[in-house]
């Protein structure tokens, strides 16, 4: 079997663009969890109504794309509003059965086949990305190669010898762009949850009483908490939507905000670089896993009786559930956290 | 393809509920009837013959199917017609699935009309799918046909294309919604006394529910043994699963004083690691038992009911009584209730806490494996049957009072009820929708819902 391919393919997805889509909706969430102790687990609906946001805006209704990136937002916040409302004030087990509830409401609302002429239903929508790949500033067919560092028609490739990582020239756009904004993102909560503001955050996730006894509207801070975070998630909406060029409602599953846990606890919840650090390794490790098993399969290392490749998948999200349980049982901390911050309790 | 042509007209038998909202919203130009015949291995059912007539019974157009299995036939006005596909020139033993080779079908702009063939006819009121149904406009499916669930899910669509009288309807549809209402109430009860004794939302719960179905799934395919045995084996199993399962994961955490928050995501975890086992195990299709799945339905007139619907809310009604005649007279069911309203309380009374708590464990494992046995015995099993369903028990036990067990009961009826009756006025696909958004409406208003107390929600 081929070791090369599958290590290339696993480290070149590991700061790919889908890693980056999990490392923004893990900040926003980080925010959220990590900091502040909301038990959002409606993140998934974030990113729907910011991919949505931007499809309609700019395929559906004519919008031009900055347009849309508003439209996404502002739809961001509302949905924030929305969720926030009726639960913030109610314990943390409540904001998650509402907020699970309302991500699948507006999955359910995008795949519905009564707007499907403006939604596209369960197929989802294109046509939408041009404006952004249209400032592509990578040239579509460049050739050139410097020591290890080679552009073929668009396509980089950069050769270690043990692996190479190969990227279009779509997905240098899409990953300059996205690592930019992970590095805005990083700073501007770096500096909030050193300022008093975020002292508060961790005041509420620490003691939610004891913060209002000083005088703090803990019902406003997580308020602003929660539509910080989900601005961030519409954002990786954004990503998602731009780097595979269509929106479908089916990938905002709750299975999406429960990768997006995973992703956070790998990395360790309320630490800077957590959920940047889980993204890759959790997207490295399922594209080893995953390529891995089919590449065994294929050479015939793994004989097609007790597996194929339709269960491969299967198969690897079972392993990803597996750490995680094992993971949150035994360093709920994660690789970057610390212990002591972590012993979250609801009564 | 065939699921996909299923789930279509799943979908699209919604759509024409809703058809006088949005009909206006489809595109006018190529005007008639059309559609694909397909067998049941998807491909193409050339040469059958398909007769269009208007209301009155005058033959408009007879068309054979093309090599494709496509048909079409162009109309020149809207209204009434009559679609009738001729059996005897289907080729040897396929036959249309439900029994309904002829429809009714209102046109009021260009109209898909699917005729599902198989080879063993199914009772007409067959769940989830099997109806025939017509779709308006471009039939925009789901192109795998697997992440669709809405249509076919839970046999709780009611896909009747003849236009009923209104009081028929929703007598069906109370009915149907009553059993949902049982199905969600066995479901909801294990939740909601696992929280109130222990405190745990287990996101898990939905997933003992598809533990159920596909145990018996696995004793009524594989052993062949029939579906009844299966029924009782699979509850066994899910009561000893749910005992396993507090034994040698919930009862060690507690005991090593992991956080609430924790332990809600490893159960998240849990959810994860059955759904995709049983993925991997099963696979992604949704299957059914070998028995009761064609069974001829009674029809009083004003109800048209599968046997099968009748015997499983029965037991499903005895069973939920059981349980709260047990929680009011038993020593245990006592207890129980005792450790759901203050577990240090109890335990200083004497009551051993850790033993209530693996009884509840077990208990409510084995009502969901019961509740999903039951919901496959109507629909077949899937592997993401009960993820679904975890959203409407959540819904239920809100609304009832999280951590009461009368509670859970109250909503689940109140909730399955709701759910099918509200298809009178919104599209079926839109039902959850609705009952998800009665849970939002609940915690805006009364957050300790019915029966529930005002200090839980703390």
């Amino acid at each position: 079997m081929d070791w090369h391919f599958v290590l290339s393919q696993a480290l070149t997805q590991a700061i790919g663009p889908t890693m980056l889509v999990y490392a923004l909706g893990a900040i926003g969430l980080n925010l959220q969890f990590g900091y502040t102790g909301l038990l959002n687990f409606g993140q998934a609906a974030f990113a729907a109504v910011g991919a949505y946001g931007l499809a309609l805006s700019v395929a559906t209704f004519g919008l031009p794309f900055w347009w849309g990136i508003v439209v996404g937002l502002g739809a961001a916040v509302v949905l924030a509003l929305l969720m926030g409302i009726p639960t913030l004030r109610l314990r943390a087990d409540y904001l998650a059965i509402v907020t699970i509830a309302a991500a699948e409401i507006v999955r359910r609302l995008f795949r519905a086949t009564v707007w499907a002429e403006h939604t596209g239903g369960s197929d989802g929508m294109r046509e939408f990305s041009d404006p952004f790949f249209n400032l592509n500033p990578f040239p579509k067919d460049a050739s050139w190669t410097f020591a290890f560092v080679s552009m073929d028609g668009g396509r980089l490739t950069v050769d270690f010898g043990l692996f190479d990582l190969q990227y279009s020239n779509r997905d240098l756009w899409v990953m300059t762009v996205g690592w930019a904004l992970i590095a805005v993102f990083l700073v501007i909560i770096g500096l909030l949850v050193h300022s008093p503001w975020g002292r508060v955050l961790k005041g509420i996730r620490e003691d939610e009483e004891a913060v209002r006894s000083l005088g703090k509207n803990v019902f406003a801070y997580k308020m602003q908490a929660l539509a910080i975070g989900g601005l961030i998630g519409a954002v990786a909406g954004f990503v998602y939507a731009l780097a595979r060029a269509n929106v479908q409602p089916d990938t905002f599953s709750t299975d999406f905000t429960f990768y997006f846990y995973i992703v956070l606890i790998l990395g360790g919840a309320a630490r800077l670089f957590g959920p940047v650090l889980g993204a890759a390794l959790f997207w490295f490790l399922y594209n080893i896993l995953a390529q891995g098993l089919s590449e065994a399969i294929n050479s015939g290392l793994i004989s097609p009786e007790v597996m194929n490749q339709t269960q491969v998948g299967p198969l690897v999200f079972f392993l990803l559930g597996l750490g995680m349980v094992l993971l949150l049982i035994f360093r709920p901390q994660g690789i970057l956290g610390n212990r002591r911050e972590l012993m979250l309790d609801v009564r | 393809m065939r699921r996909a042509v299923l789930l279509l007209s799943a979908a699209f038998a919604g759509l024409l509920l809703g058809l006088g909202v949005n009909s206006s919203a489809f595109a006018q130009d190529a005007f008639g009837v059309r559609g694909t015949l397909e067998n049941q291995q998807d491909e193409p059912v050339a040469g059958v013959s398909i007769t269009v007539s208007d209301a009155s019974g005058t033959e408009i157009a007879t068309v054979e199917s093309a090599e494709d299995g496509t048909w079409a036939v162009p109309l020149d006005a809207g209204g009434d017609y009559v679609v009738t596909l001729d059996e005897s020139t289907l080729p040897d033993g396929l036959v249309v699935r439900n029994g309904r080779p002829e429809l009714e079908v209102h046109i009021s702009s260009d109209r898909t009309v699917l005729f599902p063939l198989d080879t063993q006819v199914v009772g007409g009121a067959g769940p989830g799918g099997d109806e025939p149904s017509t779709s308006g406009g471009d039939a925009t499916g789901d192109p795998d046909g697997e992440s669709s669930d809405d249509g076919a899910e839970n046999g709780e669509n009611l896909g009747e294309i003849e236009d009923e009288g209104g009081a028929t309807r929703a007598a069906s549809l109370l009915v149907s919604g009553l059993h949902f209402g049982l199905m969600i109430a066995l479901a909801a009860v294990g939740l909601s006394m696992v929280f109130g004794t222990t405190g745990l939302t287990n996101f898990a719960h939905g997933d003992l529910v598809t533990f159920g179905g596909v145990m018996a799934l696995l004793f009524n395919i594989s052993l062949g043994v029939p579906v009844w045995v299966a029924a009782i084996a699979a509850v066994l199993l899910g009561a000893a699963f749910g005992w396993v399962q507090d034994w040698g994961l919930w009862s060690r955490l507690f005991k090593r004083g992991t956080g609430l928050v924790s332990m809600m995501i490893i159960s998240i975890g849990v959810a994860l690691l059955i759904r995709f086992a049983t993925l991997f195990f099963v696979g992604g299709e949704r299957q059914r038992y070998d028995e009761y799945v064609g069974q001829k339905p009674w029809d009083f007139g004003w109800l048209v009911i599968a046997p099968k619907e009748v015997a499983t809310g029965l037991i499903a009604l005895a069973v939920c009584v059981a349980v709260g005649l047990a929680l009011v007279f038993t020593r245990l069911g006592k207890a129980t209730r005792a450790v759901a309203d203050n577990p240090s309380l109890a335990a200083s009374t004497g009551i051993n806490v850790t033993q209530v708590v693996r009884l509840v464990w077990t208990i409510g494992g084995a009502l969901a494996a019961m509740s999903g046995v039951f919901l496959s015995i109507s629909d077949g099993v899937k592997f993401d049957m009960g993820q679904h369903l975890l959203l409407m028990v959540f819904a239920a036990v809100v609304l009832g009072g999280l951590g009461t067990a009368f509670g859970a009961f109250v909503g689940a009826m109140l909730i399955g009820v709701f759910v099918q009756l509200s298809t009178l006025v919104i599209a079926p696909e839109l039902k959850y929708v609705g009952a998800l958004a009665v849970l939002i409406i609940i915690m805006l208003t009364r957050p300790q819902g019915i029966l529930g107390r005002r200090e839980r929600i703390g």
